[in-house]
């Protein structure tokens, strides 16, 4: 078994460079000697990975001297990264944000960052530059930093690493677009870790947009410290294969926690969204609300796992996923997780899966509507709400244009 | 003559999984400026012959014909008979959590618009129209604003089918019991709406099982729907002998 693992593994490697630092070069070593999961792992039970490990990718690419961005920027501040590697010349930016491009990574540990994860391991061997990210204390940020994914080439791997510290009572957001231009099969392997310092408020946009080939597996390693607020707003609108590992461990008291996703297929896309709040501590809240609008033979997974520790008392905790599947082919596996240690503590979880309702469908009709703007409007209802709490104009437009130009829906 | 706007012929109609015919052979011709009332018992195959001409799925027609100012509407869409002037009340108005009412009749009235290529209508002329509209069936104008018929009361709802009704202004409008659950307020405000909206060029089909609403609509003709077919036509003092001696009396008599 093993031998045939790592004749796999061996051949996954057999296009990447490897870096001439020791520890990227020990790294690499622990990640050639890892399996990939297989559905057998629970925690990979539905999505299955070989659209990925069958490959090739290499880390090696010519840089574009121009990179068409313009049609996503939603803010001043921006930085372009071109399959993993910062675009100084492409980006903008002021000094709001203390921006520093490291070749090596602080101590991942006190994120609690998995590293025999094998998308972290393979992370830790092969990323490039890391991007430092610090909001000073006190200061309160309007424009969000823009930080755009470019990815070109064919089965190019862009193992990107953020680093993110929001300084104690600092208020700021970041914008992630994912977005490719002209890319075949190319594989973002991201990681972001983020310290959230007392009383800090941080909020992070995801949007998703690649093409219909790419392949993306990302993780947000979180920590919150006593009164801060997170929020993550995820909105996966194209790509062939894409996992999303959200893991926040609430340390202090009195927090807020928020995550919300919008996820709209097609054709054979699959997503699959993996979230894991750890509340270690008392008197905090947090509330998750996924949506997953799927059509064609896409298939979508919503995995919510909520813990609260033993001496995490007066801990509200809330969950839903909405699935709306639009074709008969489509399907979800929706499954929430709630381990509760504590004996004072309201927890709730939600899962709905159905078609758009017949009988709104029909009337909407009668009234004079199409059958296509009819079922626009039900699916901009269901999927509204999440829409709604991005709180930035910009983005929210763009969301639209994306919507239109992916799934052809103009709401 | 007024000219005939709404024109059933001999419409068999069956549910569609089951097979089960429910409409056998009925004819109705409704012609501009007359309201028609249908009664009948329960599983009559009234509910079914509103939904059949507004083009609800799960039914097959069989046999037979509707016809619409000239136009056959079983070869259309349920939205493009709304679009040649059909307006149907449902019985259970449908709440639709997060379409506000404002925003789906505005849709509403211009894809109706562009489909008789007129002029979309503009957002204050709109709004005005909502103001004076929802006035003739006393809606709170704060109605307008929310979800579709999410958390309406009983008679809110119904007063919103009028609502509507007054919005788009249809040529041929079925009332698919829009009386029952209501009280008697709620009652004469609907129906002193649809006598509002009545006129010389429109026509209105009452589909109710109790005669209470016809003494605040008067109808021109009352017809009895027995079995999937009008058994019995008359004035509106059919409704009151109904009322009187129940439906047995000409179901039996068929029987003999």
């Amino acid at each position: 078994m093993t031998v045939v693992a790592t004749e796999k593994m061996e051949k996954f490697l057999s296009n990447l460079v490897v870096s001439s630092t020791l520890s990227q070069k020990e790294a690499a070593e622990k990640f050639r000697d890892m399996d990939f999961p297989t559905t057998r792992n629970e925690y990979w039970k539905y999505t299955r990975i070989g659209k990925i490990t069958n490959k090739q990718f290499t880390n090696r690419f010519d840089q574009k001297k121009d990179i068409a961005i313009e049609d996503y920027i939603v803010s001043g501040q921006y930085i372009v990264i071109e399959n993993g590697l910062v675009r100084e010349d492409l980006s903008q930016y002021g000094l709001d944000f203390k921006i520093v491009f490291k070749t090596e990574t602080q101590d991942s540990e006190k994120y609690g960052l998995d590293n025999s994860h094998v998308f972290t391991a393979l992370n830790n061997a092969f990323y490039t530059q890391a991007i430092s990210i610090h909001i000073a204390p006190k200061s309160v940020i309007e424009e969000p930093l823009q930080l755009i994914f470019v990815e070109h080439g064919t089965e190019v791997i862009a193992n990107c690493r953020i680093e993110i510290e929001a300084g104690k009572s600092s208020q700021s957001s970041l914008i992630y677009t994912q977005i490719s231009e002209n890319s075949v099969s190319c594989f973002n392997n991201s990681i972001t870790t983020i310290e959230v310092e007392e009383n800090a408020h941080f909020t992070l946009h995801k949007l998703q947009t690649a093409n219909d080939s790419s392949l993306s597996v990302s993780t947000e390693q979180v920590v919150q410290k006593a009164n801060s607020t997170f929020k993550i707003n995820t909105f996966s609108f194209s790509g062939l294969l894409i996992r999303n590992n959200i893991n926040i461990l609430v340390q202090g008291e009195n927090c807020e926690t928020f995550m919300n996703g919008a996820i709209i297929t097609k054709d054979k896309e699959h997503i699959d969204n993996h979230t894991f709040v750890d509340h270690q501590v008392p008197n905090c809240y947090s509330n998750e609300n996924y949506k997953y609008v799927l059509d064609g033979q896409s298939t979508g997974v919503f995995n919510g796992r909520v813990v609260v520790r033993k001496d995490a008392q007066v801990i509200n905790a809330y969950q839903n996923n909405g699935n709306i599947l639009l074709s008969e082919q489509a399907s979800i596996n929706s499954k929430p997780e709630l381990e509760i240690y504590a004996d004072d503590v309201k927890c709730s979880h939600g899962s709905t899966t159905g078609q758009l309702d017949e009988n709104a469908l029909f009337y909407l009709q009668a009234r004079g509507i199409s059958k296509a703007k009819a079922r626009k409007l039900l699916v901009s209802a269901f999927v509204g709400e999440v829409i709604a709490s991005v709180n930035n104009e910009k983005l929210s437009d763009l969301l639209h244009v994306i919507l239109k130009r992916e799934h052809n829906w103009d709401f | 003559m007024s000219k005939t706007l709404l024109d059933i012929k001999n419409l068999h109609a069956e549910i569609a999984e089951e097979g089960k015919a429910i409409l056998k052979g009925l004819n109705l011709t409704v012609k501009a400026g007359e309201i028609h009332a249908i009664m009948g018992t329960n599983g009559a195959g009234k509910s079914t012959l509103a939904s059949v001409i507004s083009g609800k799925d799960g039914y097959e027609i069989t046999e037979g014909t509707v016809e619409m100012d000239g136009i056959d509407l079983l070869e259309l869409d349920p939205d493009e008979r709304a679009k040649e002037g059909l307006f149907l009340a449902f019985q259970y108005p449908v709440e639709i959590p997060g379409v506000s009412n404002i925003n789906f009749l505005r849709t509403a009235l211009n894809e109706i618009k562009e489909y008789r290529k007129e002029e979309p209508i503009s957002a204050k002329d709109f709004m005005s129209m909502v103001r004076e509209k929802s006035k003739l069936v006393e809606l709170d104008a704060k109605l307008a604003s929310r979800s579709v018929n999410e958390g309406f009361s009983g008679g809110e709802k119904k007063r919103n089918e009028i609502f509507q009704m007054a919005m788009l202004e249809p040529k041929v409008a079925i009332l698919d019991e829009t009386d029952s659950g209501l009280d008697i307020d709620a009652l004469r405000i609907v129906a002193a709406g649809v006598n509002k909206l009545k006129n010389e060029n429109n026509a209105i089909i009452l589909i109710t099982h109790y005669q209470r609403l016809l003494d605040y609509i008067v109808p021109d003709f009352v017809h009895v729907l027995a079995d999937g077919k009008i058994v019995k036509t008359g004035d509106k003092s059919l409704a009151l002998e109904l009322e009187e001696k129940g439906y047995d009396w000409l179901t039996e008599a068929k029987t003999v």
